[in-house]
């Protein structure tokens, strides 16, 4: 019998899954945003909630709790951003007057029901983003248990926020082998789990498709400052060389760029940390303003013209 | 298992034969850009495990197809501006996958070096035979979708047995990038006796290293570069070094990184004594003028 690791049964074209076609960016008819501005942005809050205890989950998203219960010291660092963090984030976010949009733990509206009130005056888009941060889609998660955490979680938001979701932001981006069909099947439109593209692109599920508006998990602020150890003047300079270079790719190719940040209360809230977002928005929607087209996450997809 | 490597021989940097490269360069600088393809559900081998999440690895397996979708045009843009051609460690499976990739670096005279099938399957857990059926197809893979027989391999994933080298020589390669021992080409023993060298690589400048494992801020990044290129230069002024800059078109070609990588290339190809070429060219050339007297300095010195 000859060795399965020599067997190559998906070496063909294209991808070596059927989730969505091979496409290279460049490639692709060009992108137009709203008043012909090179760049879009979209900038998306997480807003979690971690659990003091809980059955442990395949895989540990980033601030997971890690020492034996309890856990205060992560508990109730993480607590912070939903109490202090947030309001100096949305503080500056109004200043800026900058477009965001949150991604929130479902059972954050039974927890911190105040805090779920006031987002629900703000005009931005919310995205579910699991019940809780133990509810982690990976690994072999029955997809029942999965499916009543997708639809729980779309439910509490729908309900608390008087509003219809039509995006998930999956913890840790991570998802089941089930995942993208649950998703179809509770009706949400797109995720933005797969980190594999700059643009929103069409992503199959056995139940029907959906769109994919791939994050960036490599200017998310958690994995820059926390994974990395990176500096908080460093994660502003690498933002703002993204920007620029998008800008630049932009303009030669005369087709939009899509610029994704992705920020979390519970670290970039922190006060030595707060200076370093006001100044990214402030590049971003000042200096940058003429060029720069700062949206909601379904907006974009809109202009994007990438249909299911 | 040996205790010991025997590669090479210990041949001590100071006092060798000068070495000079074309029109007088005193280094010889190369970009090999890593164009991989990891599987999504790859066999499981039972030395590594190729995803540190179960089944669906969404993280890595999108980040790394962020580069052939996205990436790799970003990064060949740079490197035409700045007339560099790139050698590409190639899976050979990308062949079958993405055939445009390949074209637009044959369009642009790029060398294309063996990186094995995928860089999720490795030399491990094979036997002599079969990891030579792999080196092979891999071969003639390449050979079929760019017209000419690899010249180099760098093991898939940095995975290796006691006959890689070996076997890659017999199967008519000229150059390993798996050995990091030193700073100029060196020659290789192999039980074929073949003609064979190994050629700088680096880990220490790979960008995959430099990001992932260093954790580098994309700027100290470009300063490492520019550091070893200024040391390298002025060493080449007594035998011709070898600077090579392995990148991913995940990596270096992210949007927050591509700046501070252009100012190391702009950098580099300000100078006039530098040779901007392959692997593949550096290794000829080496064969051709220097590997017979390296060849006898060495047994000289071990008399």
């Amino acid at each position: 019998m000859s060795n399965p690791l020599l067997d190559y049964p998906e070496r063909h074209y294209g991808m070596d899954h059927d989730r969505y076609n091979w496409s290279m960016l460049q490639d692709r008819e060009p992108i137009f945003w709203p008043e012909n501005k090179p760049l879009a942005l979209w900038i998306n809050i997480n807003l979690q909630h971690f659990p003091l205890s809980g059955e442990k989950p395949q895989a540990a998203p980033p601030g997971a709790l890690t020492m034996p219960y309890p856990d205060l010291r992560h508990y109730t660092l993480r607590d912070y951003g939903n109490r202090v963090g947030i309001y100096r984030l949305l503080r500056e976010i109004e200043r800026a007057k900058a477009t965001v949009s949150f991604a929130i733990s479902g059972a954050l509206t039974e927890h911190r029901p105040t805090l779920i009130e006031h987002l629900k005056s703000l005009p931005f888009e919310w995205l579910g983003h699991s019940w809780n941060m133990l509810c982690m889609q990976a690994g072999a998660v029955e997809p029942n248990r999965e499916l009543r955490w997708i639809t729980q979680t779309k439910a509490a938001l729908e309900q608390a926020g008087d509003r219809r979701i039509a995006g998930w932001f999956s913890p840790g981006r991570l998802q089941t082998k089930q995942t993208p069909e649950l998703l179809a099947q509770a009706g949400f439109k797109y995720h933005c789990d797969w980190v594999n593209d700059e643009l929103p692109y069409k992503f199959n599920t056995d139940s029907g498709s959906l769109i994919c508006l791939p994050s960036s998990l490599e200017l998310d602020d958690v994995f820059v400052l926390s994974q990395n150890l990176h500096s908080e003047d460093s994660l502003e300079e690498q933002i703002k060389d993204a920007a620029d270079a998008l800008i630049s790719e932009a303009q030669a190719t005369s087709s939009g760029r899509l610029l994704c940040l992705n920020f979390h209360p519970w670290m970039m809230g922190q006060p030595h940390r707060i200076g370093t977002f006001r100044r990214i928005l402030r590049y971003l929607l000042t200096n940058k303003g003429d060029l720069v087209w700062n949206a909601s996450p379904s907006m974009i997809i809109e202009a994007s013209g990438v249909h299911p | 298992m040996k205790t010991e490597l025997d590669l090479y021989d210990y041949w001590a940097y100071r006092d060798r034969p000068k070495i000079e490269w074309p029109n007088g360069a005193k280094l010889a600088f190369w970009v090999a850009p890593n164009i991989e393809f990891y599987e999504l559900n790859p066999p499981e081998n039972p030395f590594r495990k190729p995803w540190p999440h179960p089944y669906p690895a969404v993280p890595g397996y999108s980040i790394r197809d962020y580069g052939n979708r996205v990436g790799h045009q970003r990064q060949m843009a740079l490197l035409d501006k700045y007339g560099i051609r790139g050698s590409i460690s190639l899976s050979a499976a990308l062949c079958d996958h993405h055939p445009e990739i390949i074209d637009l670096c044959l369009e642009r005279d790029w060398e294309f070096f063996s990186h094995g099938i995928y860089n999720t399957r490795y030399s491990y857990g094979l036997t002599e035979a079969e990891e030579r059926e792999m080196i092979e197809d891999a071969m003639a893979t390449i050979e079929k979708a760019t017209g000419k027989r690899p010249a180099g391999y760098l093991a898939p994933a940095l995975s290796h047995s006691d006959h890689t080298v070996d076997l890659f020589a017999e199967a008519g390669g000229i150059y390993t990038c798996d050995l990091f021992h030193d700073d100029q080409p060196t020659p290789v023993k192999t039980r074929s006796s073949k003609r064979f060298v190994s050629i700088p690589y680096s880990l220490e400048l790979n960008d995959t290293i430099a990001f992932v494992v260093q954790k580098m801020e994309p700027r100290r990044y470009a300063q490492t570069i520019m550091r070893a290129f200024d040391e390298l230069l002025a060493e080449g002024e007594q035998s011709g070094t070898v600077m090579c800059i392995p990148t991913h078109n995940y990596q270096v070609s992210c949007p927050h990184r591509i700046r501070a990588f252009e100012e190391a290339l702009e950098y580099i190809t300000g100078h006039s004594d530098v040779w901007v070429t392959t692997g593949r060219e550096i290794a000829e050339y080496y064969l051709e003028h220097y590997y017979d007297t390296a060849q006898s300095t060495i047994e000289e010195a071990r008399r």
